[in-house]
C-alpha cells in the first residue's frame, strides 16, 4: 500500500535508493495486479493525450463553448517566438501550452485531469516544457508523471484536490506541486529536493480560493493554469540551487487541508464570491444563460 | 485513509470541461442505455441541482446525449451527440427539475423504445467521472458501474440466487458486492450482482435460462485502459 506521508515515503525512497517515479510505479503494479509495462503504457497513452492538449489551441484558435475564453494560446505562442519577451521563450511556451489545454477543455475537446480538468493545463505544461529543455526522452516524461503522481496521492491521502472541498488552492495548487517535484526528479533532484518543491508551490498558494465565473471551469482557472506552470518551473530552480523549505512538505499539506476547511462554502467553488461575484462577472453570466 | 491509483490522480482522460459535469454525465447515460436496452427512439432527461442549473453551459446535455449513443466519455465526437441525435431520429428532451433529497448532480432518465415501452433511471454524477445509479423504474438498487453488473428482475423464492452463484461459480467468476431490494417476501424482486471479472457469454445464457427470472441485464463496465 502507497504509504502515508511524505515522511515515511522519503524513507523508503532512502532505503531502497529509488526515486519516487519508481516507489510510485511499484506499488501501482501491486495494488492493481497488472504487469509494469502495462501500467508503463497507460501512462505512456495519457502522456499523448497532454501532448495534443498542450499544443492544438496554440495552433488553431480555440473558443470555449460560452464564448468566455479561447485564442490566448495562440497569441502567446506568436509572442514567444517574437524574440521581445521578458522572460524568454521557454517560459512563454510554457504559458501557450498551460493554456491551450484549458482552451481545449472548455471546448470541449478531450483532455486528462490531472488532477482535476480545471487543473488539466498546469502537469503537461511543466512535464513537456521542461521535457524539451533537458533533452529529455519519452520514458523520461512518463517518470516525471509518475513522480507527480505519487505527489498526488500523499495530498489526496491528506487532504483533497477537489476545489469544492479545498478551493483552487487544492486544485491547481496541487497541480503545481505536484509539476514541480516531477520537474526536481526529472533534473536529478533527490526525493526530498522534489517533495521541498511541492511543499514551496503550495506555501505560495496558499489560501487561492475557488470562485469561477457562471461556475464555468474558464475564467479565472485557465489563468491559473498559467500561474501554476510558472510556479512549478521557477520553483524546481529554486529547489535545485540548493534552497530548502523550513517547513516541511506533510505539514503544509497539513495547513493547505486546515485553510481549505476554514474557507467559506461562498469560496469553494459555488460561485458565490471571489472574482464570480464581481459585477462583471454577474454580467456575464447573464449573457451567457440569457437570464 | 483512502487507497489511491495513479491515475485516479492523473485522469481520468475525458472531454471537458468539467469531471462531473461532463465525463459523469456521459458515463451515467451510457449505463443508463444499456440498462434500457433495445433502439432507443426518445429520451427525456430530467435534471437536477447543479445539472439543471449549469448544464448548457458546461455541455452537459451533450455529455448525456453523448452516452445515450453509447459514445465513452473520451469520445472527441461527444460534442456532436445531439445533431448525430437528430440524424437518427432519437428524440432528446431536457427539464431542469428538482428531484428533491438527492446529489446536487442528478439526473431522472426516461427512456422510450421503438417499442413503446419506457425505462426510468436515476443516477448521480458524484465527482471525478465517477457515479452511481440509485433508481430504476421506481426500484431502489445502488451500483457504480465500475465493475461488470448483472441487473436481475426475478420472483423472491428461495434457491434463485443460489442458482445465479453457483453458474457464476462454475465460469470461475467472482462476486464483489450483491445487494437484493425486494417488495416483500415472495414478490418481485430487484438484484445489482457486480463481479470482479467480465461475464461470459456461458454464464449469461445460464443466467438467462432461470425460470424465476423475468429480466437480466448484463452492463459492461466503463473502463478507460490504453486509448
Ligand atoms: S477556480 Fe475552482 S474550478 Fe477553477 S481551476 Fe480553480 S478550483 Fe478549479
Amino acid at each position: 500500500m502507497f504509504v502515508s506521508t511524505g515522511k515515511e515515503l522519503l524513507e523508503i525512497c532512502k532505503e531502497k535508493n529509488i526515486p519516487i517515479w519508481e516507489y510510485t510505479i511499484r506499488e501501482e503494479i501491486e495494488a492493481v495486479e497488472v504487469p509494469r509495462e502495462k501500467v508503463i503504457e497507460r501512462m505512456k497513452s495519457t502522456l499523448h493525450v497532454m501532448m495534443n492538449s498542450s499544443t492544438y489551441a496554440q495552433d488553431n484558435i480555440v473558443k470555449s463553448v460560452s464564448g468566455l475564453i479561447g485564442g490566448d494560446a495562440y497569441k502567446i505562442r506568436k509572442y514567444a517566438e517574437s524574440g521581445k519577451t521578458l522572460t524568454g521563450e521557454f517560459m512563454n511556451k510554457a504559458m501557450a501550452r498551460a493554456i491551450s489545454s484549458s482552451e481545449v477543455n472548455a471546448a470541449m475537446g478531450r483532455i486528462v485531469a490531472c488532477p482535476t480538468a480545471g487543473s488539466c493545463g498546469i502537469l503537461p505544461a511543466v512535464i513537456i516544457s521542461a521535457g524539451e529543455k533537458l533533452n529529455s526522452s519519452e520514458d523520461q516524461l512518463i517518470q516525471g508523471l509518475f513522480t507527480a503522481a505519487g505527489v498526488g496521492i500523499l495530498i489526496a491521502k491528506n487532504a483533497t484536490l477537489a476545489g469544492a472541498e479545498g478551493g483552487c488552492q487544492a486544485e491547481c495548487g496541487s497541480a503545481a506541486a505536484m509539476a514541480s517535484a516531477a520537474v526536481v526528479e526529472m533534473m536529478g533532484g533527490t526525493p526530498e529536493q522534489a517533495l521541498t518543491a511541492a511543499a514551496i508551490v503550495i506555501k505560495n498558494i496558499l489560501g487561492l480560493v475557488c470562485d469561477p465565473v457562471a461556475g464555468l471551469v474558464e475564467v479565472p482557472c485557465a489563468k491559473r493554469n498559467i500561474a501554476g506552470t510558472v510556479s512549478a518551473l521557477t520553483t524546481a530552480d529554486l529547489v535545485m540551487s540548493g534552497v530548502y523549505s523550513k517547513i516541511p512538505f506533510d505539514e503544509v499539506v497539513w495547513a493547505m487541508y486546515k485553510v481549505g476547511r476554514q474557507m467559506p462554502a461562498e469560496l469553494r467553488e459555488t460561485s458565490q464570491g471571489g472574482i464570480a461575484i464581481t459585477p462583471t462577472a454577474l454580467k456575464l453570466k447573464k449573457e451567457i444563460f440569457k437570464e | 485513509m483512502r487507497n489511491y491509483s495513479v491515475f485516479d490522480i492523473i485522469g481520468p482522460i475525458m472531454i471537458g470541461p468539467s469531471s462531473s459535469h461532463t465525463a459523469g454525465a456521459a458515463r451515467l447515460a451510457k449505463v443508463a442505455a444499456a440498462i434500457s436496452g433495445g433502439k432507443i427512439v426518445r429520451v427525456e432527461f430530467h435534471l437536477h441541482g447543479s445539472f439543471a442549473e449549469t448544464y448548457r453551459g458546461h455541455g452537459t446535455d451533450k455529455a448525456l446525449v453523448a452516452g445515450i449513443l453509447n459514445m465513452d466519455p473520451w469520445d472527441e465526437n461527444l460534442k456532436n451527440s445531439i445533431k448525430i441525435a437528430n440524424e437518427r431520429g432519437i428524440g432528446v428532451t431536457f427539464i431542469p427539475t428538482d428531484l428533491g433529497e438527492v446529489h446536487p448532480n442528478t439526473v431522472k432518465f426516461i427512456i422510450t423504445k421503438d417499442d413503446g415501452n419506457a425505462t426510468q433511471v436515476s443516477g448521480s454524477s458524484i465527482g471525478g467521472g465517477n457515479i452511481f445509479i440509485f433508481d430504476i423504474d421506481g426500484q431502489e438498487v445502488e451500483f457504480t458501474g465500475e465493475r461488470p453488473t448483472i441487473l436481475t428482475k426475478h420472483q423472491d423464492l428461495p434457491g434463485v440466487i443460489s442458482k445465479i452463484s453457483s453458474i457464476l461459480y462454475q465460469e470461475n467468476i467472482n462476486i464483489a458486492n450483491m445487494r437484493v431490494y425486494r417488495k416483500g417476501k415472495g414478490k418481485m424482486a430487484t438484484m445489482a450482482l457486480e463481479t470482479d471479472t467480465q461475464v461470459t457469454e456461458e454464464a449469461m445464457g445460464k443466467i438467462k435460462n432461470i425460470k424465476e427470472i423475468e429480466n437480466v441485464k448484463f452492463i459492461n463496465p466503463i473502463v478507460e485502459g490504453v486509448i
